[in-house]
């Protein structure tokens, strides 16, 4: 999401065509989605379900800031945007914005005075929020949420990427329709499959960081419809994994496996890292057990088998001894070199006295503690960055309902070198059947600089 | 005098250890506010016990420094009435936890439920050995409940702490390969035993062999991934030999941060505090409730009085009984009068053991876990005919190593020289090739071992010091002694090249140098009897109601077991009593 900002290069160019029609042409903002009566009144509840479905928090408050004070920066390669406040404050916030003016922010991009947001707002997904919803989420907002007086810092990028009017282009080509269609979202007309398509493309935004982007930086595809939704997206130095091809763990997982994936950032195979830990934590682990089931049959419905019927088995079978599902050390090379644990390269002994007492010998590690690193989608992913930002300032699962512990896994930049995390993480990209490329003593002090910054 | 009285709570607790978690999180569970005060420093698993920082031996398990530093909190001690008791200046035969999660993190995680005859000691031997079976001064008392009423209890503990075992009796049916000898429990331990070492092994054997009935020590280990009721986890076990003084880097051992702490501080009406240390329980003006605590904090010096509804006293088992003193709740014990409750019956632990150097076994003694082993409870306080033997109370005997570390866990053969060339040629000869037996067992409550305030000795804030009377008395040793005999026995059929045994002799006197446990029990003793004890049985002060004192310190003599599970046990048997019944009337529920 944040790497779209390059997409606004290129619509430097067009801007100085077309600007004087683009500034001037009159803007419209969509309609509501549904008519609603103007009585109609949210649940008790329905307003702050809809903020943590949205996952409004964690753009919106800083780590240590008021609830929806904004203030946060997000780095992008054009400078630090920074999110605003939407607490009530008629002033330093949203407080004296019109049901309209909010609806036009979610599903438009446009605020008050037709002041273009950023894309950073994911309203390419809020574009399909329900009317009910958008009533809710402003009822919230406007009487649940204390208003806060603060100011967040002003968003003050360099020219052209501070003429906000541009966006309105990239809006004409990358927004579509308003509103939900179910019949996009390839799920027919079962209510379970339907409500957890509306969850994944509009609340949960999941196609903002899962989607792959186009030359403009849109989201390639925002329903079920396009072949290319949620086939895997890269922020940064990370890799948001593909969730629909047939090798990938949302499609290999039991129903059961992924909804605990969902709900507590953990299930028997592994652990959540990198910000999808947050979403966990702050969105995805409030979800009704309804809910969950929802999301998670359609996010499997998307595979290349389609549909599916929940269940499957909730753990990998356990072996003999009833502990875990152990890799067969007698038909593993990996796991037999380790158990030999003679003639070892650097990076098998620096495996076995650093990280084997939890993630075992076999790569299996335990189920819901110690993540597996056998086909661990982290560990093989093209851009080794996230395997070696985790090795050196480690990992920690979200704290939810259901799972509270913060399970975390040290970090190792203070006993690791550059070569030693390198021939490490090499070694672990080549064990117990995975197979990606080696990491450089190079790329490791350049993820060592960015990750050890970012941990302060 | 406070200088400060923060908003009122519904509930505050005195120590966050397993107690005071289980507690808070029981009623917090009821909606209530609730607030815990820890005197010594937070602590959680990342950072505090992280790889590879923990695995310093010298640092804790030499220098204990997950306990209390005696510079902080002591006692003074004494063999008799009439001896100058001296303060303890030097961590020894018992360690004090301290911090957040208190002796709960750096136990060895041996969780074990008392005998049936053990919870009603005083009418088991009066009725199977008759009323002079028991010796003169020797006070030993009944708990108050019953093995049937704590079953559901004490399970409840085991499934929060992930115990790994193997159930011997399971209402009332014999499980083979289980302990036979337990009182029945309601259903099988959560996990599987953990794997067993050599030295377990060639034990079990040799026991088995002689006609015992060995079975896997309970283990607050994980012998698996394990989510208890709280959704809380723990990984499986690695055998890395740092449990005891140590905290668990790996998320195994069972402990308040592993089991309970993290689900605990997600609740609203909860919030604890680090680095508050309590100074005394406030009393109404009748005295006949509590009507908060006052506390310090250790870093500002900053004291405040925190007003409550109801005060759990949750801190450790001696802590408690000191606590309950400074605050004048209930009346001191007295041995010469016999009158007074607070302080009487103070008991410890009775252990032994020998250990047997085989040349040419190896035993890799640095693949260890705390509780990993096999026991025999053949001569457990139930198997021992009083009249007989001439003793009251029993042990189990074990086998299995928990670790190998280079300072403390390095035995060597008698007269070897303590330095130099022969010492280091000793452990290049021996380090991995030697095993022990132990024999971990009871001790009774007697007249004149006894806890008070002392006359002469004050702490930091100018409170006195807790004074402790103790020695061993003759029925333990004869015990200990027969205990020594059947250790060896099992020692010799196994036909080590030399061995060495360590147990108390006739005349021994309690020595506080070398370490022996951290079971230091009663003193604030649960009991049908005012007279005779400081709390009822659901450990609600006969004093004052609001008081509920929750610990070891209920013990009215010592378990031949390790006591955790216990007060595990107690713990939820109490907050069940709070629940049902105290708090829609609180009053005195006895």
């Amino acid at each position: 999401m944040r790497t779209f900002f390059r997409a606004l290069l290129a619509l430097v160019i067009l801007a100085v065509v077309g600007i004087a029609a683009i500034a001037f042409f009159p803007t419209s903002h969509s309609a509501p989605a549904q008519s609603l009566p103007a009585d109609w009144k949210p649940k008790p509840g329905q307003g702050l379900y809809v903020a943590q479905m949205a996952d409004c928090m964690a753009c919106h408050t800083t780590a240590n800031g008021k609830p929806f004070a904004g203030g946060l920066g997000i780095e992008s390669p054009f400078g630090l945007i920074y999110t605003s406040n939407i607490t009530p404050d008629k002033d330093a916030g949203i407080g004296g914005w019109t049901l309209d003016q909010f609806r036009a922010a979610l599903v438009d991009g446009v605020a008050p005075g037709n002041r273009r947001l950023y894309p950073a707002m994911p309203y390419e997904n809020y574009r399909a929020m329900s009317e009910e919803d958008i009533r809710a989420l402003y009822d919230y907002f406007m009487k649940e949420v204390k208003p806060v007086a603060e100011r967040p810092p002003a968003t003050q990028l360099a020219f052209p990427y501070n003429q906000r009017w541009g966006i309105r282009v990239w809006n004409w080509l990358a927004l579509g329709k308003a509103g939900f269609n179910p019949a996009e979202s390839v799920v027919g007309a079962d209510p379970s499959l339907r409500r957890g398509a509306y969850l994944v493309q509009a609340l949960g935004h999941c196609g903002a960081c899962h989607s792959p982007r186009t030359d403009l930086f849109a989201q390639q595809g925002l329903t079920g419809a396009d072949a290319r939704f949620l086939t895997g997206g890269v922020i940064g130095d990370w890799v948001a994994p593909d969730l629909r091809g047939a090798k990938s763990a949302a499609q290999r997982w039991s129903h059961e496996q992924l909804k605990a994936f969902l709900r507590t950032g953990r299930n028997a195979e592994t652990g959540v890292t990198g910000e999808m830990a947050l979403a966990i934590e702050h969105s995805l682990s409030h979800m009704t057990d309804d809910d969950a089931t929802a999301m998670t049959a359609y996010l499997q419905a998307l595979g290349p088998g389609g549909p599916r019927k929940p269940g499957g088995p909730a753990a990998p079978a356990s072996d003999a001894d009833g502990i875990v599902a152990r890799l067969d050390a007698s038909t593993d090379a990996t796991a037999k070199k380790l158990a030999a644990a003679k003639d070892l390269t650097e990076g098998e002994r620096l495996y076995l006295d650093n990280c084997a007492v939890c993630h075992f010998t076999d790569g299996r590690g335990a189920p819901e503690v110690f993540p597996a690193l056998a086909g661990n989608s982290l560990v093989t992913s093209a851009k080794p960055q996230g395997l070696i930002t985790t090795i050196l300032i480690g990992a920690a699962m979200p704290s939810t309902a259901l799972r509270p512990e913060r399970l975390i896994m040290p970090g190792f930049a203070q006993r690791l070198d550059d070569e030693e995390v390198a021939a490490l993480a090499g070694f672990l990209r080549k064990a117990w059947g995975n197979d990606a490329a080696a990491v450089t003593p190079g790329t490791v002090a350049d993820t060592r600089k960015k990750a050890v910054a970012h941990a302060k | 005098m406070a200088t400060r009285t923060d908003p009122k709570k519904d509930v505050v607790i005195i120590g966050l250890g397993w107690t005071g978690s289980i507690m808070g999180m029981e009623l917090a569970n009821e909606g209530l506010q609730v607030l815990a005060l820890e005197r010594g420093p937070d602590r959680d698993t990342v950072p505090d016990f992280a790889y590879p920082g923990i695995v310093d031996e010298l640092r804790y398990g030499i220098r204990c420094e997950l306990m209390q530093q005696t510079r902080n909190w002591t006692l003074t001690m004494r063999h008799d009435t009439k001896k100058q008791a001296l303060p303890y200046r030097v961590l020894g035969s018992f360690l004090p936890g301290d911090g957040v999660g208190g002796a709960g993190v750096h136990w060895n995680g041996h969780n074990w439920r008392p005998l049936e005859a053990e919870w009603r000691l005083r009418s088991y031997i009066e009725e199977t050995f008759g009323k002079e079976a028991i010796p003169e001064g020797m006070t030993i008392q009944d708990w108050g409940v019953t093995a049937a009423e704590m079953e559901p209890y004490l399970d409840r503990f085991e499934y929060v702490a992930g115990i790994s075992g193997k159930a011997g009796n399971i209402q009332g049916k014999i499980m083979p390969g289980g302990n036979p000898f337990e009182a029945p429990r309601s259903r099988e331990y959560p996990m599987p035993p953990l794997a067993n070492t050599y030295d377990a092994s060639l034990f079990a054997d040799a026991a088995r062999a002689m006609g015992y009935h060995p079975f896997p020590r309970p283990a607050a280990n994980a012998s698996r991934a394990y989510t208890n009721e709280y959704g809380m986890q723990l990984g499986p076990c690695n055998y890395c030999g740092f449990c005891e003084r140590f905290g668990c880097m790996n998320y195994s051992k069972s402990s308040p941060q592993t089991c309970i702490l993290g689900a605990l501080k997600r609740k609203p009406n909860f919030s604890y505090r680090a680095n508050a240390e309590v100074l005394r329980i406030e009393k109404a003006s009748d005295g006949k409730t509590a009507t908060g605590v006052t506390w310090i904090d250790t870093q500002t010096k900053q004291e405040v009085f925190q007003p409550a509804d109801l005060v759990l006293v949750c801190a450790y088992a001696l802590n408690n009984v000191h606590m309950l003193m400074l605050s004048q709740i209930g009346e001191q014990y007295d041995p010469l009068t016999e009158t007074g409750t607070l302080g009487r019956n103070y008991s410890y632990q009775m252990s032994g053991g020998t250990t047997l150097y085989f040349s040419d076994k190896q035993f890799n003694p640095f693949i260890g876990t705390g509780s990993v082993g096999m026991t025999i409870d053949d001569f457990a306080i139930s198997q021992i005919d009083v009249k007989k033997e001439g003793f009251i109370g029993g042990s189990y005997i074990t086998g299995g190593h928990t670790g190998g570390r280079p300072i403390g866990q390095m035995p060597l053969p008698p007269g070897t020289p303590r330095w130099g060339k022969g010492w280091k040629e000793a452990v290049g000869k021996w380090y991995g090739h030697s095993m022990s037996i132990g024999s971990h067992g009871s001790n009774m409550s007697y007249r004149d071992c006894y806890l008070d305030l002392d006359p002469t000795y004050k702490d930091q804030y100018g409170r006195p010091l807790m004074r402790m009377t103790f020695d061993w008395k003759d029925n333990d040793i004869k015990m200990t002694l027969f205990m020594k005999a059947r250790v060896e026995a099992i020692a010799k059929s196994m036909n080590p090249e030399k061995m060495a045994s360590g147990f108390k002799g006739e005349g021994a006197h309690y020595d506080i140098r070398p370490y022996q446990s951290t079971h230091n029990v009663g003193g604030a003793i649960m009991g049908h009897d005012p007279k005779t004890s400081a709390v009822n049985r659901y450990l609600q002060s006969w004093h004052c109601h609001n008081v509920f004192v929750i610990g070891a310190s209920a013990f009215p003599q010592n378990l031949q077991y390790n006591p955790t599970g216990a007060v595990g046990g107690l713990a939820y048997w109490a907050a069940a009593a709070i629940r049902r019944d105290y708090l829609k009337n609180p009053r005195p529920l006895v």
